[in-house]
């Protein structure tokens, strides 16, 4: 029946939007850690969607399997360089390293992904009133 | 007496395709983010008709074969954007979760006809 599929698809966005929560997390947490070099430094990091498509010769039903992530790359913003003489991990000129993190587009970032996150909750409650209904047919 | 198929009407295999619907719009919902995703929707009018007439085989003796299970998925069409997007993505979740919730409820109608049917029958049967 092909309504239980739906608990696999909106499962599959939740564990997406998820882990881009997670990675909004890590990079804001990550906003101001500094290095002492460029390639020692924090890059600001966000996963790839990629849509699992259903196979147009599967059997019918089966193949929907709603989205994955398929990496997570690191941004390829330019660092920030900041003069800072008196930190331990300036370098010989007393520059440190920041990341590249927009905070404010992490944010909206993180917004968008709990509200994606609050939608596939809503499907999953949806399908389960339907299944129910569907369960206490000629009851 | 009728075949025992005629009796729930249209509405099992309303219920099927509303099923399949809810699946795709489903789909498009996780795809929300993800680039290049192209909406679908099925074509619910062209289905239910050609399950009505052409789409299914029809038996009208118990050695008929009844052919595979019906396959809605030749009627699988992409979504007109209303808002082009930057990565292609052609997702409209406002949209989706009202033809979502729409489909859940006409589910619902034909599961509330399917349940009065059997009611029906039953007393029916009972003859009180």
């Amino acid at each position: 029946m092909s309504l239980f599929n739906i608990f696999s698809i909106a499962g599959s966005a939740l564990n997406a939007e998820s882990l881009r929560l997670n990675t909004t997390a890590s990079n804001m947490a990550n906003a101001n850690s500094a290095a002492s070099s460029s390639g020692a430094t924090y890059r600001a990091r966000e996963p790839v969607f990629e849509a699992l498509l259903a196979d147009p010769f599967a059997a019918n039903g089966e193949a929907e399997v709603g989205v994955k992530v398929a990496g997570i790359v690191e941004s390829q913003a330019p660092l920030r360089h900041e003069y800072q003489p008196g930190s331990p991990l300036a370098d010989a000129d007393g520059y440190v390293y920041l990341p590249n993190v927009n905070v404010v587009e992490e944010m909206a970032n993180m917004i968008s992904a709990s509200r994606s996150y609050q939608t596939n909750v809503e499907v999953m409650e949806t399908s389960k009133r339907m299944l129910q209904q569907t369960l206490a047919l000629g009851q | 007496m009728s075949t025992n198929i005629d009796v729930l009407g249209i509405h099992t295999q309303a219920l099927a395709l509303r099923a399949r619907r809810a699946e795709i719009l489903a789909t498009n919902l996780a795809n929300a983010d993800t680039p290049g995703y192209q909406a679908r929707d099925l074509d619910f009018a062209a289905v239910l008709a050609g399950q009505g007439n052409e789409g299914a085989l029809r038996t009208t003796d118990l050695r008929h074969l009844g052919g595979a299970d019906p396959d809605f998925d030749f009627a699988l069409r992409y979504r007109e954007p209303l808002q082009a997007s930057l990565d292609h993505n052609t997702v409209d979740v406002q949209a989706e979760r009202a033809a979502f919730v729409d489909n859940a409820m006409r589910y619902q109608a034909s599961l509330t006809f399917l349940n009065g049917r059997i009611r029906g029958l039953i007393s029916a049967l009972r003859g009180d």
